[in-house]
Order: structure tokens, then C-alpha cells, then sequence
């Protein structure tokens, strides 16, 4: 019974403390830093109980819900004959979008603890966190590519104020940048959304913008050429590969990322490294290469040849950074390039390895810079050679920095390892020099996580630091919970690849049954 | 026809338009005989007459849907001129409330009687513009519309810059009104008619009879010249200084009704007279006949396209508030010259559609500015500065209109733009909805500026900005009424297709999409 409109409840339950949040006065802080934090256990409650309802043998889209919104009646059809575009209103989950909903939730839930620390205008930073996080959540409930495009544009509106509102110094120059780059992007997503929805009809031959429907449409191989021309497609899937390639952000558009993270606050930053980023590779995943195996197909080495500049380049900048923010900045790019070459494999178990790239370094990078946000509290900066030697005052903080550093490097026994083994994995079997060079990547990252995080944290303790104290209760709660699902996926990946498994091997045979 | 065959025609359909008249000229007897320097009692008498007038043209819409002709087309009731009508009626009355609250915070308007009633004149010439299929009404009606509005714009007597915008007004709207006569004049001497009906069978015989480039210049001085009326490209820019000058109202009622009233000639007259042209002997033929038709549409298509990018971009560099608005509008006309090009079925509902959203979005913005322009006794985008806290209801206001102006989900602004784009790539006209979507991206930026200023900037002042009720009405109204029908477009959109479709007998010139 419930399950008929779960998506609906967990996309939307942020509203309750949007609600509550809008009748407190605004002096009471206190008051509004509890509505804010307890309001986003409701989403991670309903994502659990998601979590435990879903049925790992179905390849099938769950707890779908579908209900009509808007008709443009339009006469484009191939046929000639009246033919409407119906928007419905379409929600549905698969293995992939599943897990990433419950990450969203729990990045969420820890952001929004580590919002603790914000002071100023405390009412308004929950109602826009609150909306952020309905986006988000939007994004990967529905199943329609229209929802998909407002869900997108609404987590752009409240980040710029998050970013501009209660960012560093340069908060504002970083707003616009955002603002405008992934204006950029959403643009571009549009228009090749629209192609789609006037091309592709679905098995009735009706206009569609369900994404399981345009994928069976691409994946039957019966779409009349004069409908979708080979150059159309992929362009199509250019244009999928851009708009999603900024979010990720893919290397030359990944300058407005860098900005975002210096200049925003540590809980927003949290969320954008760990969420907002992974829209992008989860876009890229189910339209990108959803819809257009073949053409991903054809294109898999270029993104190979990508992903390994992202991930060099991210290396070897991050090595040379002043700034544990940059470090991490940069760190993420690196990173991001593992999903582009998991995506690059086209098999199995490249896809996993991509998969569990997104989910595992949502983790990681949420707890390091919930972890440069507790220091930066402490001491106002997070400039490398100005920090060192943590260690002494803050012990538990520290030692959480290193097993973070640790799997963000690869650790085996926790959830980075996996994931860019498996990534690795499967482009080693198809790319084999491509992926040799991308594990140079593996060293690079050892060499300046170590780097940056032993310096901090070991050393001479600076007299300014020695009294400085070690992690309250309330912040070990973000740390424990985010560390222990990256253990947690080191150890027991099955958590994880299980409820992936089918909707894994329906995407896989799509893709080698057009371009193998 | 005898002065008995005029008795017989049945008035009662042109009763919004004697409504207008009579009010009009009791206010100018009422003006006369009143003492008292206030004339708010004038201002609510015009909105009797409005609300009486809309209730006219809402009970002629349920009633008759067949085009009624009087005096051979010279005046023309149809559906195409019902929901105009509703779209100047609905503007005027917010323009006649926020006239109320104008008149109570600034007394630089003095000639108040005047200022009422000849809103009223305008008002008339608006309805006689969408209602004529005559080019000597229309003309009457054009030039009724544009003389009320070079005084309603140099009303504020005392104030140099608003004598300088009333002038220049005049000064380019009469070299305008010179050209459009001067078009009018060579159809006239080629078909010898002056009734659009006739003129557009005519013409496609004079066309295949060697008269083409005489059509073609007549065409180019009838775009000039209505260009102005639209305040696109190539007869913009006065539209800035204009803007600046006028009463605040006035320029919220010369961007909304006058310019939708520009819409209805332009789509009137020209999609009429010279997008339809048709070779009687090539009519069987596939093209239908079509002779003259991918100049005007191509044309057209160059101005909407130039409009969006010099709007947009000139916004770009603008401080004061009222000229940004101006540069916007000229973008936004862009936008709505984009149906008229790719002619689709949907074209007259896109159209309405977008009016009425643009009618709201820039009354309860212009309403705002109003507000905050005389509180700070400034224009400048600067005055913005800390709205937030000063009334946060405003700003939050503020921001849906500026979200809405951007496009950007979900506001009414948003959906109307979809619509539109949605048709642009159907017809393939790809490189418009590029320069479309593209230039929006670019508008994010200036309209972000109030949002900059609004919540970012700290202002001079802390104190709540004071809201005349007039302006609350107005801004509550439209906020909700933008998030409404950009959440149920279907509402507009199905209302407008049941009411004002069937008689809409331009129904053959639009293109069946599969055809391109």
C-alpha cells in the first residue's frame, strides 16, 4: 500500500520541515538546527525502508508511480496522424537509482549535522538546504526525462543561494560560475531531452519521456532511420555527454567545480561533492549510454582517453595545491575520472566498478570535507603548511582523516578498493593501455593524500594548536556513520552489488548486443 | 450600405469595447466637474469598467465562437481577438491598482483625470487592434493606442527625464506609424482593398504576376514599422529611455498590454496578408500553393534571433532596474515572435500562453519595483540591496518573477517557454532554439543580479519596506498565479483551446509539423 507512492513520500518529505521551519521565529536557533537535522531523518527512514523493500531478482523499474500531468498535443508524428506529448508525472526506481537515493539521504542526514557549525541566518539555510535535497532526491526517483530536467534546475536554485549566501570570501563569484556553467549544461540537457521526446515514440508510437521506454525504443533496433539518423544520435548522445560531463565535472569543464569547492560552506560542499557531482555520472550512466549503447559504444575509448586525463590531471594538481580544499578538489576530479573508465569498459563489471566509484567516493568525500569543516571551525584555516601536527590535540579527528585518506586511496578493505579495482578490472580486459596508465592514477593519489593529510596531521604541533579540541559527540556522529558505510561496502560489497546486480545485466546486454 | 443596413447588425458583441468608450468619456465628464486634486475615484471607476469589459468578452467567448464580421471585417470579433482582449483587460486592471498605490507615494503625476481616462483611450485602441480585419482600423486602433500612450508616458510633467522619454516616444513611434502606412499604401495599391482577407487572395495573384519584390518591401516596411510596436529588432531602442522615463505603471502596462497588443496586429496582418499567400493555380500542388512563405517566417526568425541576443546581452550592463526590464522585454519579445515562425497548431495557445505569463511576471515585478525604487528614491539595482530583510515576502516574490523571467521550473515563465521551444525543435528550426535557449542562459545572469542584491548585498537600511496595498494585491496575485499555472499550465492552456480555438480561422496557414 505504501509502497504505490514511496517515492513520492521520501522525494517530497523534506517539506514537512520546510513547513515547521517556516513558522519558527528566526531567533530561535536552536530550535531551527534541531527541525533541520531531524527533518532530513525523514527521507533517510522512508529511503531505508526503500532500501529494505526493494527486490534484488527484479530488473524491473519499483515502486513505480505514474500519473498524468500535461498534454501538448502536437502533430510530429511519423505518420502524420495527431499525436500527443503527454508529461506525466513518473516516479520509479532501479538497483542504481536505488542506492543512489539512500546515499543522498544519508550524505544528507550527516550535511546537515555538520551544518552545526553555521551562524548566520539559520532559518533560510534550512528552508534552501530542504529544497535542495527534495532536487536531489527528484532527480533519481523519477522516471520521466521532464521531471528529471525540473528536479535538476531545482537543486540548482537553492545551491546558488547556499553558495552565495553562506560561502567564504569569494562566495558570490563562485555562485555565478555554478550558475552559469551548469546553466550551460541544463540547457544543452534540454534541447537533446527534446529531440528525444519529438524522435524516439514508444512501443504504441506515442511520444514518451519514460527513460525505461526510450531505452527499450534505442535497445529494440527498430528505430526507422528517418526518425533518428546515425548523425543525430550521436549528437544526441554528444550533447547527453557534455550537458552530464560539466556536472561530473569532465576535464575542461571542470573549472567552476574548483571555485564551488573553496568558496562554499563545508555541509554544502559535503552535498555537492558527494551528490550533486554524482547526477552527472548517474546521467551519463542511464541516458548517456542507456540510450545510446552503440554510440557509447563507438565513443568508449575517447571516454577511456578522458578518464585518464581526469584522473592524471587531478592527480598531479592536487599534488601541488596549498589547500587542503583544493587537494580534495582536485582529488575529486581524479576520482571521477575512475567512473568515466568503469563507464568506458561497456561490461559488467566495468559498470559496477562505476557504480560503486559514485556511491563510495559520495562517502568519502562527504566525510573529508565534513573533516576540513571541523578543522577549519577550529582553526580558521585548512592552508596545509599552516596546519600540522593534529595529531597531538585531536586524535580522533585525525585518525578519522587518515582511514578517509586511506580509502580514498584504495585501501582494500574499504569501499574505495572495490570500486576502482572493479573499475579497473573491466577496462583491463578491453583497454589494456589505457588502463595501465590510469592506474598510475592509483599511485599519484597515495602520493598526495599522504602527503597532504600526514602533514596536517603529524609533525611539530604548532604552539597555536596544541590545545585545540578533539571531536565533539555531535560531530563523531557524521564520522562513525560515513566511515562506517565505506567500511561497511569494503568488507561486505554484496550490500551494494546485490541490489545492482539486475539492472546491471539489463543495461550490459543493450550495449554488446548493438555494438559487440 | 445604408445607414439602416449598420442598425441591423447586432451590436451586443462589440459591447467590451462600448463599455471602454463610455467609461472613458464619463471620466473625462466626471474629471471636469470634480474639485478635489485626488482622482482615486476615477481610477476606481476605470476598474469597474475593465472588470464590466472582461465580463463582456468572457460571456462572448461562452456564447459565439464563429468569427462575427461587422461592416465587412472592419471590426471582427472573433475568438484570435476575445483572448487578447482578456489579456489587455487583465493588464489594465492591474495597471488601474497599481495606479492607485502609484498615485498615493509619488505626486509627480498631477494630471490625474487625464492620466485614468486616457489609460482607458489606450485600453480601446489595444481591443481595436485585435479585433479589426481592416488595415484602416487597425491603423485607427494602432494610432489610438500609441497617442494615449506618448502622453501617459510624459505625464510625470515635472520630471525632465519623463518629458524626454514622452518625446522621444513620439518622435519614433510617428516615423514607425509613417513606415506602416507606407507598407499599408503599396498593398493597397496592389489589391485594391483593404480588407485582409481580400488583400491576401489578391496578393498571391500579384505575386505570380511579377509583383514579388513590391510585396517584399511592403512586407520589410510593415515589420520596421511593427517592429516598434513589439520592440524588437530593428526598432528597440527606445525602448530603454522610454521605460526609464514613463510612470512606473505605464511601463509595466507598455511592456504587457501595448506590447501584446503589437502581437495581435502583427500576427493579424501579417500572418494574414503575407504568409498566406497562395497561387490559386498551384493549389492542388503539395506545397498547398504556398508562395511567399519561407521569406516572412525566415525573417521573422532573424529578428527574433537578433532580439534574444541583444536583449539579453545589452541587459547585461545595465544598473538601472527600469531599463534592464526594457532590454528584457525586448528578449522576451524575441521569445514570442518564435510561434510565429514555426507556425505550428500550437502556435496560437504558445502565444497566449506566454502573453499571459509575461503579463504577470512583469506586473508583479514592475509592482515591486515601484515600490522599492520610491522608498529608495532610487532606480538603481543597488536600491535592491537587503530586500531580504527588510521584507522577506517581497523578495521571495521577487525571485519567482525573476526565476519565471529566466524560465527556470517551476514558474509559468518556464512552461511557456517549454512550449514554445518544444514546437522550434519539432519543426527543426534547431538554430533558433539554440540562440533561444542559449541567450536564456545568458539572461540567468542579470536576472540573478536582483537575486544578488535582494539576499547577498547588505543594504543602507534595515527598515521593513513600506507596501502600499495595491501593490501587496498585485504581487500576491501574480507570485501565485505564476507558480500556479507553472505547475498546471493545463488550466491556461486547455481553457484558451476550449474558448478561443474553434472559430480561430487562421487554422489553414499553420504548418502540419511532419510536413518540415
Amino acid at each position: 500500500m505504501l509502497n504505490s507512492y514511496l517515492l513520492s513520500l521520501i522525494t517530497f518529505s523534506p517539506l514537512l520541515a520546510i513547513v515547521v521551519l517556516a513558522f519558527v521565529p528566526k531567533q530561535q536557533g536552536g530550535t531551527i538546527k534541531w527541525i533541520g537535522v531531524l527533518g532530513t531523518l525523514l527521507p533517510l527512514i522512508l529511503s531505508l525502508m526503500m532500501f529494505a523493500g526493494f527486490q534484488y531478482e527484479s530488473s524491473s523499474v519499483q515502486f513505480a508511480e505514474k500519473v498524468p500531468w500535461v498534454t501538448i498535443p502536437l502533430t510530429g508524428s511519423p505518420t502524420g496522424e495527431l499525436v500527443s506529448l503527454k508529461i506525466d508525472y513518473e516516479m520509479g526506481v532501479d538497483g542504481i537509482s536505488m542506492s543512489l537515493m539512500l546515499l543522498t539521504a544519508i550524505v544528507a542526514t550527516m550535511a546537515a549535522i555538520a551544518s552545526w557549525n553555521i551562524k548566520r541566518r539559520l532559518k533560510e539555510y534550512f528552508i534552501l538546504f530542504h529544497i535542495l535535497l527534495i532536487g536531489m532526491l527528484g532527480v533519481f526517483a523519477t522516471q520521466s526525462l521532464f521531471l528529471f530536467f525540473i528536479f535538476f534546475e531545482l537543486t540548482l536554485i537553492p545551491a546558488y543561494f547556499l553558495i552565495g549566501i553562506w560561502g567564504y570570501t569569494e562566495r558570490e563569484k563562485a555562485a555565478n560560475k555554478f550558475l552559469l556553467y551548469n546553466g550551460v549544461g541544463s540547457a544543452i540537457m534540454l534541447i537533446a531531452f527534446i529531440a528525444l521526446f519529438l524522435n524516439v515514440p514508444n512501443e504504441e508510437l506515442q511520444m514518451t519521456m519514460n527513460m525505461s521506454e526510450l531505452t527499450a525504443a534505442f535497445a529494440s533496433g527498430e528505430l526507422p532511420p528517418e526518425l533518428m539518423s546515425p548523425a543525430l544520435q550521436f549528437g544526441l548522445f554528444i550533447a547527453l555527454f557534455i550537458a552530464f560531463g560539466i556536472k561530473l565535472p569532465i576535464f575542461p569543464f571542470h573549472t567552476w567545480m574548483l571555485k564551488v569547492h573553496v568558496q562554499a560552506p563545508p555541509p554544502v560542499v559535503m552535498i555537492h561533492s558527494g551528490i550533486l557531482l554524482k547526477m552527472g555520472a548517474y546521467g551519463l550512466l542511464r541516458m548517456g549510454i542507456g540510450f545510446f549503447p552503440a554510440e557509447a559504444y563507438s565513443f568508449a575509448t575517447w571516454m577511456a582517453v578522458l578518464g585518464v586525463i581526469n584522473i592524471l590531471y587531478g592527480a598531479v594538481l592536487a599534488f601541488v595545491q596549498k589547500d587542503m580544499k583544493m587537494v580534495m578538489a582536485y582529488s575529486s576530479i581524479s576520482h571521477m575520472g575512475v567512473v568515466l573508465l568503469g563507464l568506458a569498459a561497456m561490461n559488467t563489471i566495468g559498470f559496477q566498478g562505476a557504480v560503486f566509484q559514485v556511491i563510495s567516493h559520495g562517502f568519502i568525500s562527504a566525510l573529508m570535507f565534513f573533516l576540513i569543516g571541523v578543522v577549519w571551525e577550529r582553526t580558521g584555516t585548512s592552508t596545509i603548511t599552516e596546519l600540522g601536527g593534529l595529531a597531538k590535540s585531536m586524535p580522533f579527528i585525525s585518525g578519522v582523516m587518515l582511514a578517509g585518506a586511506m580509502a580514498s586511496l584504495g585501501l582494500p578493505g574499504m569501499s574505495g578498493f572495490i570500486s576502482e579495482f572493479l573499475s579497473f578490472l573491466g577496462l583491463f580486459g578491453v583497454k589494456p593501455v589505457l588502463a595501465a596508465l590510469g592506474t598510475l592514477g592509483i599511485i599519484l593519489t597515495a602520493a598526495y593524500l599522504l602527503r597532504a593529510v600526514l602533514r596536517t596531521t603529524f609533525g611539530p604541533t604548532p604552539e597555536r594548536w596544541v590545545r585545540l579540541a578533539d571531536a565533539q559527540p555531535l560531530e563523531v556522529v557524521p564520522m562513525v556513520v560515513l566511515l562506517g558505510f565505506i567500511i561497511l561496502i569494503g568488507i561486505y560489497p554484496a550490500v551494494l552489488s546485490d541490489p545492482l546486480q539486475e539492472t546491471l545485466k539489463t543495461i550490459v546486454p543493450i550495449v554488446h548486443g548493438i555494438g559487440g | 450600405m445604408g445607414v439602416k443596413d449598420i442598425f441591423q447588425y447586432n451590436w451586443s458583441y462589440l459591447l467590451p469595447e462600448f463599455t471602454i468608450l463610455g467609461f472613458a468619456t464619463l471620466l473625462s465628464l466626471i474629471d471636469l466637474g470634480l474639485r478635489k486634486r485626488s482622482r482615486a475615484v476615477l481610477g476606481w471607476l476605470a476598474l469597474a469598467g475593465v472588470i464590466l469589459a472582461g465580463g463582456f468578452v468572457l460571456w462572448n467567448a461562452q456564447i459565439h465562437q464563429e468569427p462575427f464580421s461587422y461592416m465587412n471585417d472592419m471590426l471582427r470579433v472573433d475568438s484570435f481577438g476575445n483572448a487578447f482582449k482578456l489579456i489587455f483587460l487583465g493588464g489594465v486592471a492591474f495597471c488601474l491598482i497599481m495606479s492607485q498605490s502609484y498615485m498615493k507615494i509619488s505626486d509627480e503625476v498631477t494630471h490625474r483625470g487625464e492620466y485614468y481616462y486616457l489609460m482607458l483611450t489606450a485600453l480601446l485602441g489595444a481591443m481595436v487592434m485585435a479585433s479589426s480585419a481592416d488595415l484602416i482600423t487597425l491603423f485607427v486602433g494602432l494610432e489610438l493606442l500609441s497617442i494615449s500612450s506618448y502622453i501617459l508616458v510624459g505625464l510625470r510633467k515635472k520630471v525632465l527625464q519623463s518629458n524626454e522619454s514622452s518625446f522621444k516616444y513620439l518622435v519614433t513611434g510617428a516615423i514607425s506609424s509613417a513606415m506602416i502606412l507606407f507598407g499599408m499604401s503599396y498593398v493597397y495599391g496592389l489589391t485594391g482593398s483593404t480588407n485582409l482577407y481580400q488583400i491576401s487572395q489578391r496578393l498571391g495573384e500579384a505575386y505570380t504576376s511579377g509583383f514579388s519584390f513590391l510585396i517584399l518591401l511592403s512586407f520589410a516596411f510593415l515589420v520596421v514599422g511593427l517592429s516598434f510596436k513589439i520592440s524588437t529588432v530593428p526598432n528597440y531602442m527606445w525602448t530603454p529611455d522610454v521605460y526609464q522615463g514613463a510612470p512606473t505603471p505605464i511601463t509595466a502596462f507598455l511592456t504587457a498590454v501595448s506590447k501584446a497588443a503589437g502581437f495581435a496586429i502583427v500576427i493579424r496582418l501579417l500572418l494574414v496578408c503575407f504568409v498566406g499567400l497562395i497561387d490559386p493555380n498551384l493549389y492542388a500542388s503539395a506545397s498547398g500553393g504556398r508562395v511567399f512563405f519561407e521569406k516572412p517566417t525566415f525573417f521573422l526568425s532573424v529578428i527574433a534571433a537578433l532580439s534574444m541576443i541583444f536583449g539579453n546581452t545589452l541587459a547585461l550592463r545595465q544598473t538601472n532596474v527600469k531599463r534592464m526590464m526594457a532590454y528584457s522585454g525586448i528578449a522576451q519579445a524575441g521569445y514570442l515572435l518564435v510561434p510565429f515562425v514555426t507556425l505550428t497548431q500550437l502556435f496560437f495557445e504558445q502565444t497566449v500562453f506566454y502573453l499571459f505569463a509575461y503579463l504577470l511576471m512583469s506586473f508583479g515585478a514592475f509592482a515591486i519595483i515601484m515600490a522599492v525604487s520610491h522608498d529608495r528614491k532610487s532606480e538603481d539595482l543597488g536600491s535592491f540591496a537587503g530586500l531580504y530583510h527588510r521584507s522577506p515576502l517581497a523578495a521571495v516574490a521577487m525571485t519567482i518573477f525573476m526565476l519565471s523571467l529566466a524560465g527556470i521550473p517551476v514558474t509559468a515563465g518556464f512552461f511557456g517557454k517549454f512550449y514554445i521551444f518544444i514546437s522550434a525543435v519539432a519543426v527543426h528550426q534547431y538554430w533558433l532554439a539554440a540562440v533561444m535557449i542559449g541567450t536564456s542562459v545568458i539572461s540567468y545572469y542579470y536576472y540573478f543580479g536582483f537575486i544578488r542584491q535582494m539576499y547577498m548585498r547588505p543594504g543602507n537600511t534595515e527598515a521593513p519596506l513600506p507596501l502600499p496595498k495595491g501593490v501587496v494585491f498585485i504581487v500576491a496575485v501574480t507570485a501565485i498565479a505564476t507558480v500556479v499555472f507553472g505547475a498546471a499550465p493545463e488550466l491556461v492552456t486547455q481553457y484558451v483551446h476550449h474558448h478561443f480555438n474553434s472559430g480561430f480561422d487562421f487554422g489553414n496557414l499553420l504548418v502540419p509539423s511532419s510536413e518540415s
